[in-house]
């Protein structure tokens, strides 16, 4: 029995006559990892600020945790972890001293104070850092501050807005285990990410794009729902054959990556190969054969759509 | 229980925040220092030592001793010596001196009439008896400058010839209780606590949750389970220690420098003191909840910082303000806290005495903190 954690239905927040979210409706299961996908001003942050009750929605309602926003979101507080997207831990205080600020804010008693902290330091690698000032910190340690101090009251939900954005290939792949580690104990989480790689490793996702929500499920589903066929071409003079795809009947969206180009063709068409190797006019040295998709094309494909 | 934790939390957080942030540190001590030094030093409504110019028509002995009586008074100093009253007018103009004394050609004769002498007045002969010995040609513009030299119009002209004075029974004998020395600085000292305190105190609470905003950390605080109130208390409480510490830093060097006396009890001082710190803590957190970065909550505090220096007493007497000023005033908790001061500090007055201003420094922080704590939302929008 799965028990749902978020729910919304046609959440929507304007700023001036600009609408940042735009009837949004979402529904987010316990324990999972639920990815929101999109560019920068695709409604990302406005969603989540949304959903731990800090921002009032200009229309529509969600329902957090069984507390129904908007409305008195204080009981909310003590249950969710919020990582904001710029560091907000104070970085004239110590990381011990961040921390401990955070465990007297949530109430923690002196002794499961101790406890906690010595733990958290441990499994994010921070006890060395532990007496220096968090200005001073790596933005990798910087984060693991962040996520420290935003799971050291065990919170049932957690929002990570854009946690990796500054941070090493290396670190963020030690920062998704520990993500996997705490839905292990219990949590959800609620991750906001430009990265298609790191939406990949989600759950479930759900695509923005200005304000709208264009699809929502598990990668691998939209991965084999995708309403269009990748084609890729490998050979020379790329950027001419793509210019020669660009517009064409039946072709949503080209992207060139190293040596090959990437091609969405429209489902309807039957031959789909065949027909971008009609299209560009391409000699025969050029291989062009249809590939499985990955979650670019799905983004791309949802947002061009929209678009068109 | 928790709630406490919370404040407590807070203000731990603020000690060792302050602790680091060396300038507000040195600003705690410095302001009250130097500021100490400047207004006690610089404001003098005792004024000495005005530049004047003399234009000297007589070229007599007398006319050189009159001058040289003039100067020991020491409310002038004769800086120019000018042949015509042109050029004396000229001095003026230019600011080079503030008044002109004209000693006329017939001054001889004049001091001979003149009652100032002290001397039995002689039979009324014509228009020339009791005449004045000279004019002042004063720039009126600055009033004190004016009062300065208006003090000398009845200047006794008896110690030209060596004679003692006649002194004449005055109608009135004046008393002067708690300042008998006529010092400024016992009147400045005491209400220097009050302009001190309203700048240090509004400057910075007005800019501490303002801070938290602009350096990113409110995002995170509204997000746990702090209450409004919690952050409020925990922020002004550490500020109240300051403000302790600076009244103390006023009033003891006030005592080894300028030798200002505390008469009265240090009970009193204390709770009057405490009183008007909230009250303007108080007024700084509403500030702080008005205010979008710490620019504007300076700007804030400039606009409360200007008639609380002007308008409360503090350099120009209360009572002579006019009505709506004086209306303004009554708002400011500066200009009761300054009465309440220089009331504990020179008079000993006790809590009865104190007990008007007192309830209204109450009434100001209670209304303050109810308002910030109410402006204040957990929220982005």
């Amino acid at each position: 029995m799965t028990e749902t954690v978020v729910r919304t239905s046609g959440l929507t927040r304007r700023f001036g006559d600009k609408t940042a979210v735009n009837a949004v409706d979402l529904r987010i299961d316990r324990g999972m990892i639920y990815g929101f996908l999109g560019p920068n001003g695709s409604g990302k942050t406005t969603l989540m600020r949304m959903l731990t009750g800090i921002l009032r929605p200009s229309a529509g309602e969600a329902e957090v945790l069984g507390v129904r926003l908007p409305g008195n979101a204080e009981p909310l507080k003590r249950q969710i972890g919020y990582m904001t997207q710029i560091f907000s831990h104070y970085r004239d205080l110590t990381v011990l001293e961040n921390l401990r600020f955070a465990a007297d804010v949530y109430g923690l008693t002196r002794r499961e104070r101790r406890r906690r902290i010595d733990e958290l330091l441990r499994i994010y690698d921070l006890t060395e850092q532990a007496r220096q000032m968090a200005g001073s910190l790596s933005g990798g340690q910087r984060q693991r501050l962040a996520l420290a101090a935003a799971v050291l009251h065990r919170p049932r939900l957690l929002f990570l807005d854009e946690p990796t954005s500054a941070v090493d290939p290396e670190s963020r792949r030690a920062f998704w285990e520990q993500l996997f580690d705490l839905v292990e104990e219990g949590a959800t989480i609620i991750v906001s990410t430009h990265f298609m790689d790191e939406a990949e490793r989600c759950h479930r996702i759900a695509i923005l794009d200005r304000g709208h929500k264009r699809a929502d499920g598990a990668p691998t589903e939209l991965m084999a729902a995708l309403d269009a066929n990748v084609v890729e071409v490998e050979g020379a003079n790329l950027r001419q054959v793509k210019r020669a795809l660009d517009g064409q009947a039946g072709i949503l969206s080209t992207a060139q990556i190293g040596e090959r180009l990437r091609v969405l063709v429209d489902k309807a068409i039957a031959d789909p190969a065949g027909h971008v190797r009609q299209a560009a006019a391409l000699g025969s040295p050029a291989s062009c054969a249809v590939v499985r998709p990955n979650l670019e094309d799905v983004f791309v494909s949802a947002t061009r759509r929209a678009a068109a | 229980m928790k709630s406490l934790r919370r404040i407590l939390a807070i203000l731990r957080k603020e000690l060792v925040q302050l602790r680091r942030d060396r300038t507000t540190f040195a600003m705690v001590v410095m302001i009250p220092f130097i500021q100490l030094i400047l207004f006690g030093y610089a404001i003098n409504t005792n004024l000495r030592h005005v530049p004047v110019a003399v234009v000297d028509q007589s070229r007599t002995g007398l006319s050189r001793a009159l001058i040289q009586m003039v100067e020991a008074t020491q409310v002038v100093d004769v800086t120019m010596r000018l042949a015509t009253v042109a050029e004396a007018k000229r001095a003026l103009v230019a600011s080079q001196v503030r008044a002109v004394l004209i000693l006329p050609p017939d001054l001889p004769g004049r001091v001979a009439r003149s009652p100032a002498l002290g001397l039995a007045p002689p039979a009324a002969t014509g228009a020339s008896a009791g005449r004045p010995v000279g004019q002042w040609l004063v720039d009126s513009s600055d009033t004190m400058v004016a009062g300065a030299i208006k003090s000398l119009r009845n200047m006794p002209l008896s110690e030209l010839f060596r004679q003692t004075a006649n002194r004449a029974v005055p109608t009135f004998e004046v008393a002067l209780f708690y300042n008998p020395e006529q010092r400024t600085e016992v009147n400045i000292v005491p209400g220097l606590v009050g302009v001190i305190l309203t700048m240090t105190m509004i400057m910075f609470t007005s800019a501490a949750i303002v801070r938290e905003s602009e350096r990113g950390n409110m995002e995170m605080l509204i997000n746990t389970p702090v209450r409004p109130f919690e952050l409020m208390l925990g922020k002004i409480v550490p500020y109240i220690g300051i403000g302790l510490l600076q009244m103390a830093i006023i009033l003891g060097l006030g005592y080894l420098i300028f030798d200002v006396p505390v008469n009265g009890s240090l009970w009193v001082l204390l709770a009057a003191t405490l009183l008007f710190i909230l009250a303007s803590l108080s007024l700084g957190l509403v500030f702080s909840t008005l205010a979008k970065s710490q620019l504007q909550a300076m700007q804030m505090t400039v606009f409360v910082l200007l008639p609380s220096i002007l308008l409360s007493g503090f350099m120009f007497p209360f009572d002579g303000m006019p009505g709506p000023a004086q209306a303004i005033a009554q708002v400011l908790p500066a200009t009761h806290f300054i009465s309440m001061i220089r009331g504990v500090v020179l008079r000993d007055a006790g809590m009865a005495e104190l007990a008007g201003g007192m309830i209204w420094l109450i009434g100001f922080s209670a209304v303050g903190l109810i308002v910030a704590s109410l402006r204040f939302r957990k929220r982005l929008d």
